[in-house]
C-alpha cells in the first residue's frame, strides 16, 4: 500500500483547513471586546456571551429548541424501537415499502416539508402550537433513530436470546434482559443524533414557527439577515461548544466515527 | 421466540405509521392540491379551486427560469468541486496510518452535526469585505474582492457543507476495496497512476455517484446559504418559495415550485439510482 | 429404559426433507454425538430435542414424558451454542446465575451454585469478568457452567469444539468429558469432526443426508462402518472393488488378482460373479521386503506425520494408501518395491450388488 506522498498530504492540510475554517473564525470572533466582527488581536472578552444570557429571545429559543429537540427525539425513538423490530425480525409484505418511506425524510427537502407542514398547520390550527412543532420534528429526525436502531438488529447475534429461552426466559423477559440492553447503544446513539439534528433543525423549522416558538437556529437566521455584530458570534460559538460536547458524548455511547461512518 | 402472529409486526409500526400519515401523507397531500387552487391577491387562495395556472407561471416566467438555471448551474458546480475535491481527499485519508485518519476523517464530517447557520454565518466572516480571506489578498496586493453575497459565497459555503456527503459514499466505498487488489496490479508491472486509474477509479465510482445525487439534490434544495450567503438579488429556488410564502403570501404557487422542486429531487435520485446500480451490480456482484 | 427417546422424528421444510425418520434411544448418563457432514440434519436433529425447530412427525420424549410440543424455555435443557452466545452486557457470575434466576432460585444459593459451577470448569477467578475479557477456551466453559448449573436432565451441544484451535480443541474434549462424567449429565454432542466424537463419546450417530446411518460404539462403527461413505468419513480407508467366487464352501474375494478371504457376505449376494466393495484400512496393511508378503508394490508418495508414515502405495489392489508407526527404524523410500500384507479378518465387506450400500 503506497504511504501519501507530500502533495497528497498538503492537500490533506488544505481541505481540513477548509472544513475547520469557519468554525474557527466563529469562535474567535466570538471573544472579541470590539463592537465589530473582528478577531479578538489584544485582548479576549466575554461581553459578547454575556450580551447572548441577557438577550431574552435567545434565551427563550435556546429553551424552546432544548425542549424540542429532547421531545422529538424522545419521541422518535420510542416509535422507531418497536418499527425497527418490525422491519428487521419479521417478514412483513412490504417491507421495503415501509422501510423507504420511514427514511424518506432523508431525501425529501426540509424546504418542501416545512412548506408542507405549514399548509397543513394553517388548515388545524396548529400554527404557534409547541406540540406540533415536536410532531413535525420527530418526523424529521426519525431516519436517524430508525437507521441506528435497525443497524443494533441486524448486527445482533440472536442465539443469545435463544440462550436466555433455553434458560428458562419467557419472550418477554428475553425482550428486557437481553435484547434491549444488547442494542441499547444504538438507541442512545439514536437518540443522540435525533437531538442534535432537531436541535440544527433550521430550513422546515422556518416556515412553521410562530413568534412564541421560534427556535434558535431561526432566531439566529432572522438575527443575521438584519445585523451581523459580535453577538452572532458568540451564540454560533455557543451552539459549536455544545454540538462538541454532544458529539463526545456520541462517541462515549456508541462511537461518533461507527455513526458518521458505519464500521471502519 | 415464535414469530407466527401476522399481527404483531403491524401493531409495531402502527404509531409510527401514524406518524408519517398525519405529518407526511397529508402535509404534501394538502400541498399538492393547493398547488392547484388559484390564487387572488385580495383574498388568497381560492378553496375548492382548480388550475394549473400556477405551473403555467413557472414554467414560461423568465424571472423563475433565471432562478431555476442559477440553481442549477450552483448545483452542478458545487458537486464538480465536491467530487474534484472529495474523491482524492477520500483516498488519501483512507491511505493513512491510525491515529491521524480517524481524526481527520472526523474533523471532515463532524461540521455535519453543527447547524448550517452557524457554517453560514462564519464563512459571511471569512468573505466579506473585512473578512479574513480579503485580508489576506491585501497582504498579498489584489484589491478587495467581492466575495460575499454573489453566488460566489455561495458556492464556496455549500461545498463546505455538502463536502461530507461526498466523502461518506466513497470512503465507504474505498472500505469495500480489498487492499491487496492495489497490490496485485502493482506487482503486475502498473504504475501508481495506472493502477488508479484502471483498479481503483472504476470499483469507487459507485460511490462517487451516490455521493453527486446526495450533494446536487441537498445543494438544489439548500435554503440557509443562499438565504444568508446571497443577498437579496441572488435567490435559488428554496429562498425564491420562501419569499412567495412568507413575503407575497402567494402560498399555491410556492407549493407548485416547492412539488417541481421535490418532483425533480426525486426524479433525479431514484431514476438514476436505479441506473447505477443496475449497471454496477452486474458487474461488481 | 431409555432417558430420551426419539421416535420417527422428521423435519420438512417446504419439498426438502432435512431429517428423515430420525430414531434413538439414549440411556441416562450416556454421551451421544450426532456425527456428519454439513447438511447432513444433525444440527437440525439438535434443535428440535432443544424445542428451536418445530417437529414435522414424529415424537421426543424425556423421561417418559411427551416433550415433542413443549417450548424452548419450558424443556429445561442445557444448551451449549456454537458461538457460546454468552450475554455480552453481563458478567460471567451474572450469565452463569441466569437460569437459576430466571427459575426463582434466591440469592445466597444462586451465588453458591454459580460458583460450583464455575469451579467444576476451573474459572472461580472469572467470576466477575465481562466475556469479551477472556478467551475463546474460557467462554466455552462460561457456556459449559451456564448450562449445567441449572442441572439440566439433558445436556446439548452444538459444535462446541470447533471454534478452538487444534490444540485447545484436544485438551477441552477430553475435559469435556471429564466434565460430563463427573456430572452425569445425559449428553448429546454435534460435531462434524469424527476423531472427536469417537474420542469422548460413548455412541456415535452417524448421519447422512436426513438419515442415520449407523448407531454403535466408537470402535464399532470404525472396525465396521455400514456402507463406503462412513468407512472414509471415519478414519481413512482404502476402498476395494472385488468380485466374489466361491471354492469349497467358501466365498473368495478377487481384486485383480489378489484373492482373499471375506467374512460375512450374505446369501441374497452370494452368487458367482457379484461384484463387491471391500475396505482395508491403512494401519491394517504392513509393508515389508520386497520378496516377502502376499502382493508386491511400489511406494508413490510418502509423508511424515510426527507419529505416523503415511505411504502411497502401487499395487495390484490399485493405489492404496498404508499407514506405519514411527517407530525408529527407516521408512521406505520413495520409488522403492516393497511387499505388503494384512490379515484377510480385517478385511471389511462394504457394499454389493444385493448389498445395501
Amino acid at each position: 500500500m503506497q504511504k501519501n506522498g507530500p502533495i497528497a498530504l498538503i492537500f490533506n492540510a488544505l481541505v481540513i483547513i477548509f472544513m475547520l475554517a469557519p468554525l474557527v473564525i466563529v469562535c474567535l470572533v466570538a471573544f472579541t471586546p470590539a463592537e465589530t466582527l473582528t478577531l479578538p488581536t489584544t485582548s479576549f472578552s466575554l461581553r459578547w456571551f454575556e450580551q447572548v444570557l441577557h438577550h431574552a429571545d435567545f434565551v427563550q429559543s435556546f429553551w424552546n429548541s432544548l425542549g424540542l429537540a429532547v421531545a422529538a427525539a424522545s419521541i422518535s425513538t420510542a416509535l422507531a424501537v418497536p418499527a425497527a423490530i418490525a422491519l428487521v425480525r419479521y417478514e412483513i409484505p412490504g417491507r421495503g415499502a415501509l422501510q423507504a418511506l420511514f427514511l424518506s425524510p432523508l431525501i425529501i427537502p426540509h424546504l418542501v416539508l416545512g412548506v408542507a407542514m405549514l399548509r397543513m398547520f394553517s388548515l388545524v390550527g396548529g400554527q404557534g402550537s409547541f406540540g406540533w412543532l415536536i410532531f413535525a420534528h420527530a418526523l424529521v429526525v426519525m431516519p436517524y433513530t430508525m437507521r441506528l436502531v435497525m443497524a443494533a438488529l441486524i448486527g445482533f447475534d440472536r442465539s443469545a436470546e435463544q440462550a436466555a429461552y433455553s434458560l428458562g426466559a419467557s419472550n418477554a423477559k428475553v425482550f428486557q434482559r437481553i435484547t434491549l440492553p444488547m442494542i441499547l447503544p444504538g438507541i442512545t446513539g439514536g437518540w443522540l443524533l435525533a437531538f442534535i439534528n432537531s436541535f440544527d433543525e433550521l430550513t422546515m423549522s422556518i416556515f412553521v414557527v410562530s413568534p412564541s416558538t421560534v427556535t434558535l437556529p431561526v432566531r439566529m437566521y432572522m438575527y443575521a439577515t438584519e445585523s451581523l455584530d459580535p453577538m452572532m458570534a458568540a451564540v454560533s460559538a455557543l451552539i459549536v461548544f455544545i454540538t462538541l460536547g454532544l458529539m463526545l458524548l456520541l462517541d462515549k455511547v456508541y462511537g461518533l466515527d461507527r455513526i458518521l461512518i458505519g464500521k471502519h | 421466540m415464535s414469530e407466527r402472529r401476522t399481527w404483531a409486526p403491524w401493531a409495531m409500526s402502527a404509531p409510527a405509521l401514524l406518524l408519517f400519515a398525519v405529518m407526511l401523507a397529508v402535509p404534501l397531500l394538502l400541498t399538492t392540491i393547493l398547488s392547484f387552487n388559484a390564487y387572488h391577491v385580495d383574498t388568497g387562495p381560492v378553496a375548492g379551486s382548480f388550475t394549473f395556472e400556477h405551473y403555467v407561471h413557472i414554467v414560461t416566467d423568465s424571472y423563475y427560469y433565471e432562478i431555476f438555471w442559477r440553481t442549477l448551474w450552483i448545483s452542478g458546480l458545487v458537486t464538480l468541486i465536491c467530487i474534484a475535491i472529495g474523491a482524492p481527499e477520500a483516498y488519501i485519508l483512507s491511505k493513512m496510518r491510525a491515529p491521524w485518519r480517524s481524526i481527520f476523517l472526523l474533523i471532515i464530517l463532524a461540521p455535519l452535526l453543527i447547524s448550517v447557520v452557524v457554517r453560514a454565518f462564519g464563512w459571511s466572516m471569512l468573505l466579506g469585505p473585512e473578512g479574513l480571506i480579503n485580508d489576506i489578498f491585501r497582504l498579498v496586493g489584489i484589491g478587495p474582492v467581492k466575495l460575499l453575497y454573489n453566488e460566489t459565497a455561495i458556492v464556496i459555503a455549500l461545498v463546505h457543507v455538502m463536502l461530507p456527503f461526498m466523502v461518506i459514499p466513497v470512503w465507504t466505498s474505498l472500505q469495500k476495496l480489498d487492499p491487496s487488489v492495489e497490490s496485485a496490479s502493482l506487482s503486475l508491472g502498473a504504475s501508481h497512476f495506472t493502477t488508479l486509474r484502471r483498479v481503483v477509479f472504476p470499483q469507487v465510482l459507485p460511490g462517487i455517484l451516490s455521493g453527486s445525487l446526495i450533494v446536487f439534490g441537498l445543494a438544489a434544495s439548500s435554503f440557509a446559504i443562499p438565504g444568508l450567503l446571497g443577498g437579496r438579488r441572488v435567490k435559488m429556488v428554496a429562498t425564491l418559495i420562501y419569499d412567495e410564502y412568507l413575503h407575497e403570501l402567494n402560498w399555491p404557487l410556492g407549493a407548485a415550485i416547492a412539488f417541481v422542486l421535490l418532483a425533480a429531487n426525486l426524479v433525479i435520485m431514484l431514476g438514476w439510482n436505479r441506473m447505477v446500480e443496475g449497471r454496477y451490480k452486474k458487474t461488481l456482484g | 429404559m431409555s432417558f430420551l427417546r426419539l421416535h420417527n422424528v422428521s423435519k420438512q421444510y417446504g419439498p426438502n426433507r432435512v431429517v428423515s425418520q430420525f430414531n434413538l434411544d439414549v440411556q441416562k448418563g450416556e454421551f451421544v454425538s450426532l456425527l456428519g457432514p454439513s447438511g447432513c440434519g444433525k444440527t437440525t436433529s439438535l434443535q428440535m430435542i432443544a424445542g428451536f425447530v418445530d417437529v414435522t412427525e414424529g415424537r421426543i420424549e424425556l423421561d417418559g414424558k411427551d416433550i415433542t410440543r413443549a417450548k424452548a424455555n419450558e424443556r429445561g435443557l442445557g444448551i451449549v451454542f456454537q458461538t457460546y452466545a454468552l450475554f455480552p452486557h453481563m458478567t460471567v457470575r451474572e450469565n452463569v446465575e441466569f437460569g437459576l434466576e430466571m427459575r426463582k432460585v434466591a440469592q445466597p444459593e444462586r451465588s453458591e451454585r454459580a460458583s460450583e459451577a464455575l469451579a467444576l470448569v476451573h474459572l472461580g477467578p472469572y467470576a466477575d469478568r465481562y466475556p469479551r475479557e477472556l478467551s475463546g477456551g474460557q467462554r466455552q466453559r462460561v457456556a459449559l457452567a451456564r448450562a449445567l448449573v441449572i442441572k439440566p436432565p439433558v445436556l446439548l451441544l452444538d459444535e462446541p469444539l470447533s471454534n478452538l484451535d487444534a490444540k485447545l480443541r484436544e485438551e477441552m474434549q477430553f475435559e469435556l468429558r471429564e466434565i460430563q462424567r463427573k456430572v452425569g449429565t445425559t449428553t448429546i454432542m454435534v460435531t462434524h469432526d469424527q476423531s472427536e466424537a469417537m474420542s469422548i463419546s460413548d455412541r456415535v450417530v452417524v448421519m447422512e443426508a436426513g438419515r442415520i446411518t449407523q448407531v454403535d460404539t466408537p470402535h464399532t462403527v470404525y472396525e465396521h462402518p455400514h456402507n463406503a461413505f462412513i468407512s472414509t468419513f471415519v478414519g481413512k480407508a482404502n476402498l476395494l472393488q472385488a468380485t466374489v467366487h466361491a471354492q469349497g464352501g467358501q466365498w473368495l474375494a478377487h481384486v485383480g488378482d489378489v484373492q482373499m478371504a471375506v467374512q460375512d457376505v450374505p446369501a441374497a449376494a452370494a452368487s458367482h460373479g457379484t461384484r463387491l466393495l471391500l475396505g482395508l484400512r491403512p494401519e491394517k496393511i504392513q509393508l515389508s521386503a520386497s520378496s516377502a508378503g502376499r502382493t508386491q508394490g511400489t511406494v508413490r508418495e510418502r509423508f511424515f506425520l510426527g507419529n505416523l508414515w503415511l505411504y502411497t502405495v502401487e499395487c495390484p489392489l490399485g493405489s492404496i494408501t498404508v499407514t506405519a508407526a514411527n517407530d525408529g527404524e527407516a521408512p521406505h523410500q520413495v520409488g522403492s518395491q516393497v511387499g505388503i500384507d494384512w490379515s484377510d479378518r480385517n478385511v471389511r465387506l462394504i457394499a454389493g450388488d444385493g448389498v445395501a450400500a
